[in-house]
């Protein structure tokens, strides 16, 4: 059976790892390759890194920090922010990541989506998603872009079946209103997401103790969850997070 | 000598960064001088099917003929896929045709792609697998997979609420769908176990 995944996030910013409330108030949080491979090495799913400077600064993506982390780090690591074409996607998978996620270059162009489905593999296509808790409709998100800075009025469910149909393999579904603040992911969001599309749904934002991975998991439907808050600042290491998932019948590989 | 066979698609560097990391000596190449001296291959995948194979091109006849020559071949994820016969990604396409089946779609009603750490049973008498047990968790990320139709492969099965080929072997021919570069310490002395029956076979 297919183990649900734990996947620690590092947002990376000026080569630091970096961790704030909200999208913003960042605190910094390590080194990204010594922190990437201590949770590689303490039994982690996965790894992603965001680079939340790139694409406000229209900076090149982090391709030397990617080649770094790879020659460290043995399990799969998914690399985003500021990625606008295939070539740099082609980029990033050579230097060593296994997956590249798209934001706001999928909303700006979506065939972005479909191309390096077709030519890398649906697998290493990530169709990542900030959402943001709709004031105008009711129950609805709205997706947001530019490292969250610009809200459009796409809606955040249709998007989402929109980039699976395009070839996204996988989706990253961040709640930017509970990012940070370790209340527990907003388990309508990730619920409605998960429920409307076939491919995997990491549940992302707000995790704080280690009944909301469960709930992110059980209520929400996620394939994995995504923390960064609760792992870096020594809350809760990998182990004890997947011991008391097993403990409640969730299958994780320990 | 291992040598990683370079196709210049995908991630194939990770394969190179593992078996460097065991302490042994690897090459990404795709020169025929280079490959014919190697005591084992490795054909790396993160592709789509039809872009890797055509990608390959010139390569996939050397690396056809040392397998069948006998110098052992490790396929991997999509490099394993390539090992059969055709696929059906994004329209028809034929593989090396080193071991009897297809790669096709995984069947719906389960999530696509089949991404994550599954359970993996060990057969015995696969020495990709020594000193592993019966059983380990490997790491896969794909959406096709082989049905395979070779009387003379051995199988390492895994559930995904229908029976899936984890990993195979056909004499000096071996291929896992999951990632061993990717499946933390147990993928790392996978890697390893090639790297020593290499050794023994050269």
């Amino acid at each position: 059976m297919l183990t649900k995944r734990i996947i620690p996030c590092l947002d990376v910013k000026d080569n630091r790892v970096v961790k704030g409330v909200q999208f913003v108030n960042l605190r910094d949080a390590g080194d990204p390759v010594e922190l990437g491979a201590r949770y590689s090495q303490e039994g982690a799913d996965e790894l992603v890194f965001l680079d939340i400077t790139a694409t406000i600064r229209s900076r090149k993506t982090i391709v030397e920090l990617v080649e770094k982390v790879a020659e460290n780090v043995f399990i799969p690591f998914t690399v985003g922010g500021g990625v606008q074409t295939a070539e740099q996607i082609d980029a990033i998978l050579r230097s060593g990541a296994d997956k590249v996620s798209v934001n706001t270059a999928a909303v700006e162009n979506p065939s972005i989506i479909t191309r390096a489905a077709r030519r890398f593999g649906n697998q290493c296509v990530v169709l990542a998603i900030d959402a943001r808790l709709s004031k105008t409709r009711k129950g609805k998100w709205h997706v947001c872009v530019k490292a969250g800075s610009q809200p459009t009025d796409i809606d955040v469910v249709e998007w989402a079946v929109e980039g699976e149909k395009s070839g996204a393999g996988e989706i990253l579904l961040t709640s930017m209103d509970a990012d940070g603040t370790k209340a527990g992911y907003d388990i309508e969001l990730t619920r409605a997401v998960s429920d409307a599309v076939n491919i995997p749904v990491i549940a992302s934002g707000g995790a704080g103790t280690l009944d909301h991975l469960y709930e992110g998991i059980v209520a929400g439907g996620a394939d994995a969850v995504l923390m960064a808050s609760i792992t870096h600042f020594g809350n809760y290491t990998i182990k004890q997070m997947k011991e008391y998932l097993a403990g409640r019948g969730i299958p994780v590989n320990l | 000598m291992i040598v990683v066979i370079d196709y210049n698609v995908g991630n194939v560097k990770s394969v190179c960064n593992a078996f460097r990391h065991i302490g042994c000596d690897v090459q990404l190449t795709s020169e025929a001088a280079i490959i014919e001296k190697a005591a084992g291959l490795v054909l790396p995948g993160v592709a789509a099917f039809g872009f890797a194979v055509s990608a390959l091109g010139k390569a996939a006849a050397i690396v056809k003929q040392s397998a069948l020559g006998g110098k052992p071949l490790l396929g991997i994820c999509v490099g394993y896929q390539m090992l059969f016969e055709r696929s059906y990604e994004y329209g028809e396409h034929r593989g090396l045709g080193l071991i009897g089946g297809n790669v096709v779609p995984i069947p719906p009603g389960r999530t696509i792609p089949h991404m994550g750490w599954n359970l993996v049973k060990l057969p015995e008498d696969m020495d990709l697998f020594t000193d592993l047990g019966n059983e380990k968790h490997f790491y896969f990320a794909h959406s096709f997979f082989a049905e395979v139709a070779d009387p003379e492969t051995k199988i390492a099965h895994t559930d995904y609420g229908f029976d899936l080929a984890a990993a195979v072997q056909k004499a000096n021919i071996y291929g896992v769908q999951f990632h061993p570069e990717k499946s933390g310490k147990t993928g790392l002395k996978v890697l390893r176990n090639f790297a020593e029956l290499c050794e023994k076979r050269s």
